[in-house]
């Protein structure tokens, strides 16, 4: 019962897969921290000019993120855009992570007793040095658990994109299954690996954490 | 550089059949988050216990429904007991996979739903004569569903969402499957999948617009 034909090359190929996964997390987050951050900031300074920019991003959050990957797949070929299904999930991932950072981001900055930043500004300092030495510090301290929750989730999502044909970890496994048909031992240690990138992660963002309290 | 025609005519066309699969979409989602609250309630429950081995299985199914993707969950569900010899339908796993995700992330919403109801409460439930589970029924669940109501919606949108993956696993007659089972037989990817965002989008707003009805209904005291 407990004879298995995985070896040890399986699992290096699982590793592989798991390599692509936090490659397309990386790129997602980096995407989506940039362009998150931009209109999360608009969204909160000039809130009615952006309420179309909510209405759309709203969209990508509503949308199921599978459909979303067929239909910017399908998109890219109909206007022949030529770059690869390793792009196109980066950038619909980090669309989709831009549309939850910017409620992430607007909750911080609006966070910011608005009396604090008149105080500031009355003691002479300019509206961005206002931003800059104010409202950023106190935003970045109650954005952050939010931000890191949404890496965590991304990188589940990323699970996602073997169906527009990327090989990361959850497809790897897939294959190996298909050749040693053993999908219970197989899945558990794709499952094993998911676990542990996310509590790495989740325990780098809690000691990151700790640190700025330190400082408070 | 385009030179792609739209026939968004044949995709009409497919609406009732992609209406219909909506409503099992919905109807799954719905499902799985019936099941979903009551298993966490339990596991909410469960972690407040003193019972080691109770709380031990309580988090253990927290931190793996929120640590890995959900398609592996349903994954797991589908080929895992499949290799056991217990053969399930795509839609029974996929059922009992957004259940399992639900389950977790209720829970950990529950328990900080709990940290809000002062202990004190059920302390003088206890000295009025209530049983415990009275005391839970009658006075720490009600004002706990109405803390985690927000996020009770959210994550019915969430569960709307999840539905979609049944797709990987084949199941074909919810509102994705559908549209996916058009999509072979025709290959007109983006304007099915068009349309099967915006039904989407639709059920989420609907899903929204309801609860906000309903919370002002209920909360108005």
């Amino acid at each position: 019962m407990f004879d298995t034909s995985f070896t040890w090359n399986d699992f290096l190929y699982l590793l592989d897969g798991a390599w692509v996964t936090l490659q397309l997390t990386f790129w997602a987050i980096l995407l989506g921290s940039f362009a998150g951050l931009l209109c999360g900031l608009l969204r909160a300074l000039l809130p009615r000019a952006t309420l179309p920019l909510a209405w759309v991003l709203d969209v990508f959050r509503s949308v199921p993120l599978l459909i979303q990957f067929v239909l910017f797949n399908s998109f890219k070929s109909i206007a022949g855009i030529d770059i690869s299904a390793f792009a196109v999930g980066c950038i619909v991932l980090g669309i989709y992570a831009a549309a939850y950072f910017t409620e992430i981001v607007r909750s911080g900055v609006l966070s910011v007793p608005f009396t604090l930043r008149r105080a500031s500004r009355s003691l002479g300092l300019s509206y961005l040095q206002d931003l800059r030495y104010i409202v950023l510090p106190m935003a970045t301290r109650v954005a952050f658990p939010g931000w890191l929750n949404l890496v965590l989730s991304v990188m589940k999502d990323t699970a996602l994109v073997m169906w527009i044909g990327i090989v990361e970890l959850l497809r790897a496994s897939q294959t190996i299954v298909t050749r040693i048909q053993e999908p219970l031992l197989v899945l558990c240690i794709a499952g094993l690996i998911y676990y542990v990138m996310s509590l790495v992660v989740a325990q780098l963002g809690a000691r990151l954490e700790k640190r700025w309290q330190e400082n408070d | 550089m385009f030179d792609y025609t739209f026939h968004w005519r044949q995709a009409f066309k497919a609406l009732p059949d992609m209406l219909a699969g909506a409503w099992v979409t919905f109807e799954t989602a719905a499902l799985s988050m019936i099941f979903g609250v009551l298993i966490a309630l339990a596991l909410t429950v469960m972690r407040e216990l003193k019972n080691p081995l109770a709380r031990g299985f309580a988090n253990t199914w927290v931190s793996i429904a929120r640590n890995t993707p959900s398609l592996f969950q349903i994954y797991i569900l589908y080929f895992g007991l499949g290799s056991m010899g217990w053969h399930v339908s795509s839609w029974v796993a996929l059922l009992a996979g957004i259940t399992f995700n639900n389950a977790g992330y209720l829970a950990e919403n529950f328990r900080g739903g709990l940290k809000a109801v002062p202990g004190t409460q059920v302390r003088a439930a206890r000295s009025l004569g209530m049983s415990a589970f009275q005391a839970y029924r009658m006075i720490v669940v009600p004002q706990l569903l109405r803390i985690v109501f927000y996020p009770l919606t959210n994550q019915m949108v969430w569960a709307v969402l999840m539905t979609s993956l049944g797709v990987i696993v084949g199941l074909n007659n919810d509102l994705t499957g559908v549209t996916q089972d058009y999509n072979v037989k025709t290959f007109r990817t983006f304007e099915f999948f068009a349309i099967a965002a915006l039904l989407y989008y639709l059920i989420a707003k609907a899903i929204v617009a309801v609860a906000r009805l309903l919370a002002w209904r209920l909360f108005r005291y």
